[in-house]
């Protein structure tokens, strides 16, 4: 980025700062509207205290896990389900219940089914399995089938089509698949927390910020939501992109 | 490869009630370079796409007398690349393990600006995807090859290389090419076809 452009995002988010700071100052009331100073202190005394690294560990492991697990489920279902009409028929109920069930149901059936404290994993991984299942579903279909008659013609091995075909055409719809389930499956799984309140979690302490009405605190634990989201997002994208581009030069 | 005969017995195709042809018939050799001419539309595409496997007939039937033990492969109408893999990529995935990397690198050599071999083949012009396509379907292991217009989109100079290419790498099999240029049929030393039936009205 030239250096202009950078002054000038810079400036916009100082301005809306400033817009923040004003507005706080003539509400004037710290519960109701807690402005920006306040809530970049109550995060700087989080920072050193080791409970605050506990809970971020603990939410970023469990929602982490629960993402990947679906990240690799789906993939497989939705492969499989392509292949398959069959199961692809059968799978079809379920992944639209999965849809549109609300994560607050999930949530509480979640608590009697397996109590609270692998409650994120459980909803991260079932509000990201089926964007993952339709994605790859959709990439799948997106396969040019004059490419497939040429792998027919040439009779190319099966690991030759997947590398030179199918993945290719899969990618695109991945990545925007991913990039939509990451936000998702944080969103869905602090949430969970909060109802749910396991021990040492992010969610929890977000609830205890609603209890003590302190909104410096919720605002500060939401930075770092939104930071160890989208460091997690980066993260992985990345990954991702790696992977495909080692099996795209793998020399066979 | 000993030598064979492509043999199409009493072959008909018709898209619902729209006849393609009726009743075609046509013995070719190995080893020779035949052009199948004929105006478009007369269903040189739909023959090839028959004999490949991919489409099949109303009736009629073809083999391939004595059987050589292999099949056909073809320059398709379109490229039908591998846009994110490079040229010897896309040569390998047909060639198998029948040729190294460095021996396809070779090839695509006197075809293709050396600097070229390794570029994703979505960055190539036009026409150097058609000589990758050409490339591909003469090198992977074959008992003939059907070409589909292959020289569309090639300059003069570039024809000429890649006739050349064609002729030497035949070696033996058979050579189908469905062509419009009058010239071609020269330059390949080809035997002229044109075997469509008259259509039943």
């Amino acid at each position: 980025m030239s250096p202009t452009p950078r002054i000038r995002k810079i400036g916009i988010l100082l301005f809306w700062a400033a817009v923040w700071q004003i507005a706080s100052l003539l509400i004037d009331n710290s519960i109701l509207f807690v402005g920006p100073y306040p809530v970049l202190c109550a995060f700087r005394n989080l920072l050193p205290t080791p409970g605050f690294w506990l809970s971020v560990g603990s939410s970023f492991g469990k929602i982490s896990l629960g993402f990947l697990a679906a990240f690799f489920c789906g993939l497989t279902a939705g492969s499989l389900a392509h292949r398959f009409a069959l199961l692809r028929e059968f799978l079809e109920p379920v992944i639209r219940l999965m849809k549109s069930v609300p994560v607050a149901s999930f949530v509480i059936l979640a608590l009697i089914w397996i109590g609270s404290e692998n409650l994120a994993v459980f909803i991260s991984f079932l509000v990201v399995f089926p964007v993952l299942y339709v994605n790859t579903i959709a990439g799948l279909e997106s396969t040019d089938p004059k490419l497939l008659e040429m792998a027919q013609v040439f009779s190319v091995t099966p690991a030759g089509r997947v590398r030179c075909i199918y993945l290719p055409a899969l990618l695109p719809y991945l990545t925007s698949g991913c990039r939509i389930a990451l936000g998702m499956s944080w969103k869905s799984g602090v949430a969970a927390e909060v109802i749910g309140v396991p021990a040492h979690t992010i969610g929890e302490n977000l609830y205890m910020a609603k209890i003590y009405l302190s909104t410096a605190d919720l605002l500060a634990w939401t930075i770092v939501i939104i930071l160890v989201s989208s460091l997690f997002e980066k993260l992985f994208l990345l990954l991702l992109e790696k992977g495909v581009k080692l099996c795209f030069r793998f020399s066979w | 490869m000993l030598p064979f005969q492509l043999v199409i017995r009493n072959l008909s195709k018709s898209y619902g009630n729209l006849p393609v042809w009726d009743g075609l018939n046509l013995t070719l050799d190995s080893g020779h370079t035949y052009c199948l001419m004929g105006a478009s539309g007369i269903g040189k595409t739909t023959l090839f796409r028959i004999l490949l496997g991919l489409e099949q007939p109303e009736s009629g039937s073809f083999s391939l007398e004595p059987s050589p033990g292999c099949g056909l492969t073809a320059v398709f109408q379109e490229d039908r690349l591998c846009e994110a893999f490079t040229p010897v990529d896309n040569v390998k995935l047909a060639a198998g393990n029948t040729l190294s990397r460095r021996q396809i690198a070779g090839e695509l050599c006197r075809l293709l600006p050396r600097e070229s071999l390794h570029r994703p083949v979505s960055t190539l012009s036009g026409g150097m995807k058609r000589r990758v396509a050409i490339a591909r379907a003469l090198l992977a292991p074959s008992c003939g090859i059907l070409m589909d217009e292959p020289f569309t989109g090639l300059d003069e100079q570039t024809r000429h290389l890649v006739i050349h290419y064609v002729k030497e790498k035949a070696n033996g099999r058979l050579l189908v090419v469905a062509t419009h240029q009058e010239e071609d049929i020269e330059a390949l030393g080809g035997i002229l076809i044109c075997p469509f039936p008259m259509k039943k009205m």
